[in-house]
């Protein structure tokens, strides 16, 4: 044990600052934004080189932990925190303790025994990050819970709008579809209000939940609203949602007859971006999402940059931790 | 209808402090003289005769409260709370009578479930306890319980809060059969189809945060719907827990037409919107659910013009575990027996929004006509129920000082004005500190 013999008020070390997480898009401010969207550019660069791997985060413990299906998101975590040297492991709830009725708290404090830099958490409901950054010490990183957000997924989308179309600033945005049950609907409006592009949001009118407009957007149900975007963005149709008698629209045929992303809807040029995983017919014709115009695969790609440049930013910039147990002498 | 511990009765003198009862036109600095349990002299300087004397000076005593709606969760949970622990958590909280709620396992629907329940309050009741039995067998919504017999062995009243009677034929039959029993029915009003999964106020907020949306009007069509009952069947009835602006419209216009209507508000509602779920904080979820501004200011204006006449805590004990679950999965409810005066006095009477003597009688006398219970005065020959407040007090809400067995406050951390020193049940001495 370090001993501390200490002195001076004002040469004591600062109290060490609160443990950044990165739950919601409320988290961040527009700076933040800009510089992991520069950082996540420097990976991209360095990932064009033959070695791919960096050395930055060796020796860090980042837990993925996934309580729900996951291809795109569990995948380029893991590879994110492999490209920069950590150490990973990866906890799904099928076939872990979550099977034998473990909650959440248990599990997070049995993970939180590892020591782990970063816990990144997808789960089905809201305020699971929350609970965990609760009960952990670990910077938690939200990898989608419940509706309520993915802000990682909407950092992924900005990137691939910049990089597309050169800026965000006053770009117009169509988000089509469920907003109602999108996690990624929900950040990616905060996102978009936080750059200073317009969002405006089209779908079914019990999709469009009451009171959306107060996030900083216009919603409408007219789909001839997407002529004025620069960029329409498809939200995924949650079949189970729709098949459940809950009626938010008469059938999936007429969704699509009145909403589905079609080539007559959209003009030579629109870019067409969707969260994935999509279905083909349904909320988007296989013709757009095979197009030119279509920004899908992009965002698979900008999905491992940007968060590469999360776990860099959570464990690397911020003011610097001070050891409590380090001896400090003053002369 | 209200059961209690057996306990001798006391002689105490209060001494010197502000005597309020705004019913009685009480409002100055006395002495009580308490002789066997019953109120026996106000004034000055009175003769203390060798009782027992608290010295009250600097305090405020007020008619002790009663609270129309708590959850003993006995049978069946007594981890969470029980008469014994319930009713010593409703002493410290200042309250002289309680009214318990019958959504227990089993269900309070048959006189032996409730003579069970009569007899622990015999046993354990640290003041006195009332018991709701069902309107529905089960609270199942499709067959009324035995009210005749149920009212004979005690129940103080009928409801199935916790869900909605959602059949309006059953509705009207437990509304014409309560004429029969003479208790009076008590409703939770929620229209099941537009509450589904519902886990906030549907609004700006839960728009941002994602959650399913449990509208206003899910309340207020029930309570439209009630209250049109009432008014053809010409019987009283009481809502529980009101929480929305067009619900506090429809009961107002109820009772001008003459439906002899009561209703409650809860102090969460009265303190809280939902911009307070926010948090995520799993103590800020109870149904119904906190909801906007103008509901809260809605709420305000009906307890102070007399559309409200109760304020219930809706005391909701849960166990620890269940609460520490992420929002969505935590259960509905909060605690607030030992909290409400508090809550009231720090976020109501001290900003000006509503008179002192508003909040102290719509805890106490309030409650107890809705239900035709004693209203607890402050006049000699009446029983003894009174609270002692130092309303000067500030203090922090922490776990550990709670009597209940369950912590689920949504005052946990808060710094709190208003402090009750000492409780008078039915003229038993049942709480100092």
């Amino acid at each position: 044990m370090a001993e501390i013999r200490v002195m001076r008020e004002d040469l004591r070390p600062p109290a060490p600052p609160p443990k950044r997480h990165f739950i919601s898009i409320k988290d961040v401010t527009r700076d933040d934004v800009e510089r992991l969207l520069a950082t996540a550019r420097t990976f991209e660069r360095s990932l064009e080189r033959e070695v791919k791997k960096l050395p930055t985060l060796k020796g860090r413990l980042v837990i993925n932990v996934f309580y729900e299906s996951s291809t795109r998101t569990s995948s380029s975590f893991e590879l994110a925190a492999k490209r920069l040297s950590a150490d990973t492991m990866s906890i799904k709830s099928t076939g872990s303790s979550v099977d034998k009725g473990e909650s959440l708290k248990d599990t997070a404090i049995t993970l939180g025994a590892y020591d782990p830099d970063v816990i990144v958490l997808r789960h089905p409901q809201i305020g699971a990050p929350h609970l965990v950054a609760r009960v952990t010490d670990a910077h938690v990183v939200n990898a989608g819970d419940g509706k309520h957000q993915h802000p990682t997924q909407a950092l992924l989308d900005l990137y691939t709008m910049r990089e597309a179309l050169g800026r965000l600033e006053g770009l117009h945005v169509a988000i089509v579809g469920d907003v109602l049950h999108s996690r990624v609907a929900r950040s990616l409006i905060q996102a978009l209000a936080l750059m200073g592009a317009q969002v405006t949001l089209i779908g079914p009118p019990a999709l469009l939940p009451r009171g959306i407009e107060t996030m900083g957007c216009d919603a409408t149900t007219d789909i001839g609203a997407v002529a004025a975007a620069d960029v329409v963005y498809v939200l995924r149709m949650q079949r189970e949602r729709m098949q459940e008698g809950a009626n938010y629209v008469p059938s999936l045929r007429e969704y699509t007859a009145r909403w589905g992303i079609t080539p007559e809807r959209l003009r030579p040029g629109q870019k067409v971006m969707h969260p994935g995983p999509m279905n083909r017919g349904v909320e988007i014709d296989p013709l757009v999402a095979d197009h030119a115009d279509a920004l899908i695969e992009t965002q698979v790609r900008a999905g491992l940059v940007t968060r590469m440049a999360v776990l860099y930013d959570l464990l690397t910039s911020g003011p610097v931790e001070v050891k409590t147990e380090a001896v400090l002498e003053v002369a | 209808m209200l059961f209690a511990k057996d306990a001798p009765r006391e002689n105490i003198v209060v001494r010197g402090a502000r005597v309020l009862d705004s019913l009685e036109g009480v409002d100055a600095t006395l002495d009580i003289r308490v002789d066997d349990g019953i109120i026996a002299a106000l004034g000055t300087d009175l003769e203390t005769n060798a009782h027992h004397v608290i010295e009250a000076g600097g305090l405020l005593v007020a008619p002790a409260f009663v609270d129309p709606h708590v959850h003993l969760r006995t049978p069946g949970r007594e981890d969470e709370e029980t008469v014994a622990s319930g009713t010593a958590a409703a002493a410290a909280g200042g309250y002289c009578a309680i009214l318990a709620m019958p959504n227990t396992d089993p269900v309070v629907d048959s006189a032996a479930t409730l003579g069970s329940l009569v007899e622990a309050a015999h046993a354990d009741a640290q003041i006195p306890v009332g018991f709701l039995a069902s309107i529905t067998k089960g609270q199942a919504g499709a067959e009324l319980t035995e009210m005749g017999e149920l009212a004979d062995a005690g129940a103080a009243g009928f409801t199935d809060d916790g869900v909605p009677v959602a059949s309006a034929g059953l509705m009207r039959r437990a509304l014409q059969y309560s004429a029969v029993t003479g208790r009076r029915l008590a409703l939770h009003c929620e229209e099941p189809t537009l509450s589904r999964g519902g886990q906030m106020h549907e609004g700006d907020v839960s728009a941002e945060l994602g959650f399913t949306g449990y509208p206003s009007v899910a309340e207020s069509l029930m309570v439209e719907r009630d209250l049109s009952l009432a008014a053809y069947e010409r019987q009283p009835l009481h809502l529980l827990h009101l929480s929305a602006w067009e619900s506090v419209q429809a009961l107002r216009r109820a009772r001008a037409e003459g439906v002899a209507a009561t209703a409650e508000v809860t102090p969460h509602h009265l303190c809280l919107t939902d911009e307070a779920v926010r948090s995520l904080d799993p103590n800020r979820k109870m149904n119904p659910p906190l909801r906007s501004a103008s509901d809260r200011t809605a709420l305000i204006e009906a307890l102070k013009d007399g559309t409200i006449t109760a304020i219930a805590t809706d005391h909701a004990p849960h166990a620890r575990h269940e609460k520490e679950e992420p929002f969505e999965a935590a259960p509905f409810g909060v605690t607030g027996l030992e909290t409400a005066f508090a809550a009231l006095y720090t976020q109501l009477v001290e900003p000006g929004l509503v008179p002192l003597a508003t909040v102290l009688e719509r805890m106490s006398a309030g409650p107890a006509r809705a239900y035709g219970l004693e209203e607890p005065r402050i006049r000699v020959g009446a029983p003894a129920n009174l609270v002692l407040l130092d309303l000067k007090a500030s203090y922090r809400i922490a776990e550990e000082t709670f009597r209940s067995r369950s912590v689920n406050s949504w005052l946990l951390g808060e710094t709190v004005k208003g402090k009750v020193r000492a409780t008078i049940a039915a003229g038993r001495l049942v709480y100092a500190a």
